[in-house]
């Protein structure tokens, strides 16, 4: 080894397309993130306005140092205290908690089998597997809820299904309740919890398994004792794909669910497309980030945590 | 159990040899097992018995069927045909977590998940041994393999070394009748590797247990097993103590998979007292036979390299049943504690012979190109019929 790549690898200095590198992430964040963000953050502190846009106030530089503090007179925390005194609000967000820590219980039950199951199979079934998972991806999410809207309607297939079984005698109503709700919401994220599970699982040597049967172990206690709690970071990764978007989940609930407790995304969707209250549809979101917020940094502390101990 | 209870002197250790007291039981006996994978045969017919307190490697190149008959012995597979018993009952239908036999993996295979402690406690709590029973265990274990230190280290914070040493003490900790070890020096560097057979060797003493293990290092088999099974092709060619496999190979096979080995063919000329005379390419040669041969057959004389002798001019007659044979050195390999010679004779076969390096390199009567005369006694060579 030279001198001097000795000497570069002792003190990392960065060349210019180096920093540029690092910098693009950066960038992206700023401009499709924190931008945005800081601008619902903004809407969300203003007054419903009769007006273009329906808010007030606006940040007017051309006023220059007077501008600039009329418009932070003008901001307030109201939208937040109403969303924490009506009691409409707080439904929502319960709402969305249970019907996100529901599906995603509900996922996981079914998720974790099949994943396990995939893993049994020879290599090359595997992929064939995989593939088949991850298929309804090729179609657009809306469509196959609507899909979903035909099979379970009054007539649709599943009910003359059960009819033709005789397993009922009349139909059973299942677009607009919850039954119709969780198949899609479970039908839509199964991917989701599958597929980390699934890259945990195939990764476990299977000589770990042969060890534990050696020291004493039948399958199923190999199982608990051994290929569940390495199983756990996939899990993990499983359970906070599908709970953080289910909690903000908009097309499922609207088109299949009741419209008598709406989930937080229907209320602000009310709120933004038919109230036109542009300040409280934001407050609701910059809520929702800071609900979510927990379980997002629990999950990059865990992924930091896998990165440093590996599987 | 005591596991101090096994212990045996060096006396005891020179005049253990159950194999040849014919009334004696094994503790594994394997009764003509066989076992194909999809067409290809891993064992062929095979039967071997391992007796209590043996060291006992099977030894054998890859895809010879050494690992197969060991998980056979684990449970992780079942033979076509045969039987397996343990102190005299059959353990064919015996699932792997019933069998008191435990098995240290090539890849260790230990628990990322658990730490050193968890680990070799982990076959006691599927036995339902109460908490303090565990832990005065998994210390005993720990200071077995001197790991008091590390106990509360997960598997990926240690050593090559130190994850070996704790698959050792958790095979062990369920205090095993018979121990399974799959090449479990393989993944260790040749230094560390050296130092750990004799500590295995050790520790298998002092415990007094049966260890069964499988090498393809013949060295390693050689430094460790009280006997050793040569396996090939899902047989055994040969089963006996190191030094008689050395020195009194079946076969031309065991004689050059089991070191080195110079190989002279001829036909057999004469038969006395003294052994035998073959006349080969290089001349008369004399050997000793065990085997009986008769006149005019093709034999092969085995001789080790470092049994050989090299001088610069031809040995006087002090020895009629010496050999000596005349070649030219054609290559001198240096290996530091012993170098290689590689003698031509004027047939262009070429001859190994070994050196101790009790002098400098260049202050040895004999170089390169140098006219040499190899000398070696006839009971060195050793005549082999197959």
């Amino acid at each position: 080894m030279s001198a001097s790549s000795t000497d570069s690898s002792v003190t990392p200095a960065r060349s210019l397309g180096q920093r540029l590198v690092i910098l693009v992430p950066y960038l992206w964040l700023a401009a499709f993130f924190l931008l945005p963000f800081g601008i619902v953050l903004k809407i969300s502190l203003s007054e419903t306005a009769l007006a273009q846009p329906p808010y007030v106030p606006l940040l007017d530089l051309s006023a220059g140092w007077d501008g600039i503090k009329a418009f932070l007179g003008g901001l307030s925390l109201d939208r937040y205290g109403l969303i924490f005194s009506d009691s409409l609000y707080l439904s929502s967000y319960l709402r969305s908690l249970e019907v996100a820590t529901l599906s995603t219980l509900m996922l996981l039950a079914i998720g974790y089998p099949i994943a396990y199951a995939v893993t049994r199979m020879p290599a090359r079934t595997q992929g064939v597997l995989v593939l088949l998972i991850v298929l309804p991806f090729w179609t657009s999410f809306l469509i196959r809820v609507y899909a979903w809207i035909n099979i379970l309607q009054h007539d649709g297939l599943l009910n003359q299904a059960l009819l033709a079984l005789g397993l009922v005698s009349e139909p059973i109503a299942f677009l607009a309740t919850d039954k119709a709700l969780y198949i899609g919401l479970v039908y839509s994220y199964l991917p989701f919890m599958v597929l980390p599970i699934y890259a945990t699982l195939v990764k476990l040597d299977d000589t770990l398994l042969e060890a534990a049967a050696d020291l004493g172990c039948r399958r199923w206690q190999a199982f608990w004792w051994v290929t569940l709690p390495l199983s756990l970071p996939g899990v993990a990764a499983g359970v906070l794909l599908c709970f953080i978007p289910i909690v903000g989940e908009f097309v499922a609930p609207d088109l299949l669910g009741g419209s008598v407790d709406p989930m937080v995304g229907q209320t602000l969707w009310t709120e933004f497309f038919a109230n036109k209250d542009w300040p409280v549809a934001s407050a609701i979101a910059v809520t929702l980030l800071l609900l979510l917020g927990g379980p997002i940094l629990i999950y990059q502390h865990l992924q930091a945590r896998n990165l440093r101990v590996g599987p | 159990m005591d596991m101090t209870s096994g212990r045996r002197g060096d006396a005891g250790r020179r005049q253990f040899a159950p194999w040849a007291d014919p009334a004696a039981q094994p503790l594994v006996r394997f009764e003509r097992v066989a076992k194909r994978f999809s067409g290809h045969v891993a064992l062929d017919d095979l039967s071997l018995d391992i007796f209590e307190g043996e060291f006992f490697a099977l030894l054998g190149p890859s895809g010879c069927g050494k690992t197969t008959l060991l998980r056979l012995l684990a449970g992780f597979e079942t033979a076509d045909s045969g039987r397996v018993l343990l102190d005299g009952q059959d353990i064919s239908p015996v699932p792997p977590y019933r069998r008191p036999v435990n098995m240290m993996f090539q890849s260790y295979a230990l628990f990322p998940h658990l730490t050193v402690a968890g680990n070799i406690a982990f076959g006691l709590k599927q036995d339902g041994l109460s908490k303090s029973e565990i832990s005065v265990r998994v210390a005993e274990m720990l200071a077995l393999v001197r790991l008091e230190a590390l106990a509360a280290r997960k598997p990926h914070q240690l050593s090559g070394g130190q994850r070996q040493r704790v698959a050792l003490a958790r095979s062990l900790a369920k205090h095993p009748r018979v121990l399974l070890l799959d090449e479990p020096l393989a993944a260790l560097d040749q230094k560390l590797r050296q130092d750990t057979r004799f500590e295995l060797k050790e520790l298998q003493a002092r415990l007094g247990l049966t260890f069964v293990i499988v090498t393809h290092d013949q060295e390693e088999a050689m430094t460790v097993a009280d006997r050793i099974g040569v396996m090939d092709q899902g047989r055994l060619v040969q089963v006996a103590p190191p030094a008689e496999i050395y020195e009194q190979p079946l076969n031309r096979w065991v004689a050059g998979f089991i070191g080195d080995v110079n190989l002279f063919e001829g036909k057999v000329a004469l038969q006395d007292v003294d052994g035998v005379a073959v006349d080969s390419a290089a001349g008369r040669l004399r050997a000793f036979s065990t085997d009986k041969v008769t006149m005019g057959d093709t034999v092969w004389i085995a001789v080790r390299p470092e049994r050989i002798r090299l001088v610069p001019a031809r040995p006087g007659d002090a020895a009629p049943t010496g050999n000596a044979i005349a070649g030219r050195v054609a290559d001198i390999g240096y290996l530091g504690g012993v170098s290689v010679y590689q003698v031509a004779l004027p047939d262009g076969t070429k001859v190994k012979a070994t050196l101790a390096s009790t002098t400098r390199l260049t202050e040895r009567p004999i170089g390169l190109d140098d006219e040499v005369w190899l000398n070696w006694p006839a009971d060195a060579g050793r005549v082999l019929v197959r």
